[in-house]
C-alpha cells in the first residue's frame, strides 16, 4: 500500500484534509471513502505507506475518520508522518483472525487489538513513551505548543 | 568501528558512537522543501507563530509544478517565494528538480546531515552525506530547532563487483538490486554501496543508485566518497573532506552482486520491485516514453538516449517526453547538440522539473495507456489514470522503446 495508493499525485495541491478524504484509496477501491466510519481502524500487511514522503497520506486518512493503522510493518517516512499528525501507527506480528468489517477495540495502554466479533486478540508492539506523548497531544504541533 | 551513517549521526549528536536502535537528537546541516511539501511546512510555521531562526539552513525549489498548471499551484508558489524576504534561498520555476538543483549548488557534501521534505532526499548519499526524507510537519520542527530525533539504523552493505556490460547502465543495476532485495528489504537500514563496480561509477550514476534507495525502504543510501566525489565537488567550489566507514563495521545485512552478465532491467507494473530482464517484456506496445526526473534526467542520461535517437525518429503514435533535470543540464544539452538530436528525433522537451513523474503536472496517462519511464515509481495511478501501466527502465531502454514503439532491448542500438 503506497502513498500513491493512499492519495494520488493529482490531489496534492491546494486541497483541504476534508477534500482529500473524499479521494483516499480510490485507485484501489472507489467505495472506500464512502465506507469509512469515524473511528475505523485499518489493518494491513507489510510496508504500509511505502513511497513518497507526502504528509497528505496520513492527513487524508485521519480526515477520512481513520483512528489508527495497525500493520505488519510500515515504511519509515509514513510512520513518522503519521505519529507527527497524531495518527497512531502500530505494528503486529500477524493479522490472523480479523476480516474487513469486523468490529474491534484498540487499547493504547495495553497495546492490544481485540476482535469484538470473534474474540481474537492481537498483541501489538508497544510504542516508546515519547511517541505516546506526541500521540496523546494530538500530534507534533500540539505537543510542541504545550511545552 | 562504524559505518558512514553512524559516524555522521554520532558527530551531529555530539557523541562518540551510536548503536542501532538508539534514539539520538542530531544537528541538521541543511534542509530542503519543494512546492508540494513546502506549503504544509509554511502552514505549520504559521500555526506555531514561528520564524525561521537560521534561513541558511533551508533551500526551497519549485519543481513539481514547473511552471504552475493551476491557480492553486501558482498561489503556493507565491507563498514560497516570499521566503526570500526572510533570507531563504528559493529556486524558481525552470531551475530544475529539487534534488538536482540542491546538489548542483553545492549543498550536499561528505559528512553532511541533510533532511528533505521529499522521499528521494537519499540521492545526496551519492556525495557521502547522510540524507533522508521527512514530512512537512517535522520539517517545520527542524527549521525551528535546527535538529531532529533519529532512531539509529542498522547497517546494510551492498557489494557490487564486475564490469557493467555494454548497454547496461546504473539504472539497470539498481533495478536489479531492488528486485532482489525487495521493496521493504532495506526498510529502516542505512545502506552503503561497496565494490569495484561502484568505484567505477561516475557521480551522476551514483546519484541514480542512491536516489532509488528509498524504493527498497532505506533510510539512507550512501556511496563512500572517493577521488571522483572530491573532484566533482571541487569543480563546484565545494571544499570537502571524505568520510569513510571502517573495515570492521558491523553490517546487520549484506548482499553481493556480480554484474558481469547483467542484462538491461525493467520494473513492471505496478511495483518497483517487480523487476525482470527487458528480454522478458520486449514487444509490449507503448504510448508514452518519459526521459527525465531526479533519477535519470542528467546530461549523461540525455546523452545515452541521444546515442539511440541520433538519425532515428520516435515511432508514430508514441510521444517521447523529455525533461532535463535542471537548467544547467538543459544548457549543456543545448550546447553539445544532445537536445537537438532529441528534438529532431521527435522528442517533446518540457521545462526542467518533475514533469511526468508524479502524475500531477504534464504527460498524464489515459486509461489503457502504457508508459516506459526513466523515473523511480510505477505504482498504480502514479502518472495519471489507475488504468494505465508504467514500466521503469534506463535512459537507453526508454529511448530504444520510443523508437520502436514497444519495449525494446537497447543493446540492439548500441
Amino acid at each position: 500500500m503506497s502513498t500513491d495508493d493512499i492519495i494520488a499525485g493529482k490531489y496534492l495541491v491546494g486541497l483541504s484534509g476534508e477534500e482529500m478524504a473524499r479521494h483516499v484509496m480510490e485507485n484501489l477501491d472507489p467505495d472506500f471513502p464512502k465506507r469509512v466510519r469515524p473511528g475505523d481502524v485499518i489493518l494491513a500487511g507489510r510496508n504500509f505507506g511505502c513511497g513518497s514522503s507526502r504528509e497528505h497520506a496520513p492527513l487524508a486518512l485521519r480526515a477520512a475518520g481513520i483512528s489508527a493503522v495497525v500493520a505488519l510493518s510500515f515504511a519509515r517516512i509514513f510512520y513518522r508522518n503519521a505519529i507527527n499528525l497524531g495518527l497512531p501507527v502500530l505494528t503486529c506480528k500477524s493479522t490472523e483472525g480479523f476480516q474487513s468489517g469486523d468490529e474491534v477495540r484498540l487499547d493504547l495502554e495495553e497495546f492490544r487489538l481485540t476482535n469484538l466479533k470473534t474474540g481474537a486478540v492481537l498483541q501489538l508492539d508497544p510504542l516508546p513513551p515519547f511517541v505516546m506523548e506526541i500521540l496523546k497531544a494530538g500530534g507534533l504541533i500540539p505537543y510542541l505548543k504545550s511545552r | 568501528m562504524a559505518s558512514i551513517a553512524h559516524k555522521i549521526l554520532a558527530s551531529h549528536a555530539g557523541v562518540q558512537q551510536v548503536e542501532p536502535g538508539q534514539i539520538v537528537e542530531a544537528r541538521v546541516d541543511r534542509c530542503m522543501i519543494n512546492d508540494i511539501t513546502g506549503p504544509l511546512t509554511l502552514n505549520v510555521l504559521s500555526e506555531l507563530g514561528s520564524d525561521i531562526p537560521n534561513p541558511d539552513l533551508l533551500v526551497v525549489v519549485l519543481d513539481h509544478q514547473s511552471p504552475a498548471a493551476s491557480v492553486a499551484a501558482a498561489s503556493e508558489h507565491t507563498r514560497l517565494r516570499r521566503l526570500r524576504e526572510r533570507g531563504v534561498e528559493v529556486h524558481e520555476v525552470g531551475e530544475g528538480v529539487c534534488h538536482q538543483v540542491f546538489i548542483e549548488r553545492g549543498h550536499a557534501y561528505p559528512g553532511a546531515l541533510i533532511v528533505g521534505a521529499d522521499s528521494h532526499t537519499c540521492t545526496y548519499g551519492a556525495l557521502g552525506a547522510f540524507a533522508t526524507g521527512i514530512g512537512s510537519t517535522e520539517m517545520a520542527y527542524v527549521l525551528v530547532r535546527g535538529s531532529l530525533w533519529f532512531r539509529v539504523p542498522e547497517n546494510f552493505k551492498i557489494v557490487v563487483e564486475g564490469h557493467l556490460p555494454e548497454g547496461v547502465l546504473a539504472k539497470d543495476l539498481i533495478l536489479h538490486i531492488i528486485g532482489e532485495v525487495g521493496a521493504d528489504g532495506a526498510n529502516y537500514y542505512a545502506v552503503e554501496f561497496h565494490g569495484e563496480t561502484i568505484r567505477q561509477l561516475e557521480v551522476s550514476d551514483r546519484m541514480t543508485l542512491c536516489n532509488m534507495g528509498v524504493e527498497m525502504g532505506a533510510k539512507s543510501a550512501i556511496v563512500p566518497p572517493d577521488e571522483k566525489t572530491l573532484r566533482w565537488l571541487e569543480g563546484r567550489g565545494v571544499p570537502a573532506r571524505p568520510v569513510t566507514s571502517d573495515p570492521e563495521t558491523e553490517w546487520e545485512k549484506e548482499a553481493h552482486f556480480d554484474v558481469s552478465k547483467l542484462e538491461p532491467q525493467v520494473a513492471c507494473p505496478h511495483r518497483v520491485d517487480n523487476v525482470r530482464p527487458v528480454v522478458e517484456v520486449e514487444g509490449v506496445e507503448i504510448d508514452q516514453a518519459f526521459l527525465g526526473s531526479c533519477t535519470n534526467g542528467r546530461l549523461e542520461d540525455l546523452q545515452q538516449a541521444a546515442r539511440v535517437l541520433k538519425g532515428k525518429r520516435v515511432k508514430e503514435g508514441v510521444r517521447l517526453v523529455v525533461s532535463p533535470a535542471s537548467r544547467e543540464v538543459y544548457m549543456e544539452a543545448l550546447r553539445t547538440g544532445v537536445l537537438r538530436t532529441i528534438v529532431e528525433a521527435g522528442g517533446v522537451v518540457v521545462p526542467p522539473g518533475c514533469a511526468a513523474c508524479m502524475g500531477g503536472h504534464v504527460g498524464i496517462l489515459a486509461p489503457g495507456e502504457v508508459c516506459i519511464s526513466s523515473s523511480n515509481r510505477n505504482f498504480k495511478g502514479r502518472m495519471g489514470s489507475p488504468k494505465a501501466e508504467i514500466y521503469l527502465a534506463s535512459p537507453l531502454t526508454v529511448a530504444a522503446s520510443a523508437v520502436n514503439g514497444k519495449i525494446t532491448d537497447p543493446r540492439e542500438y548500441v
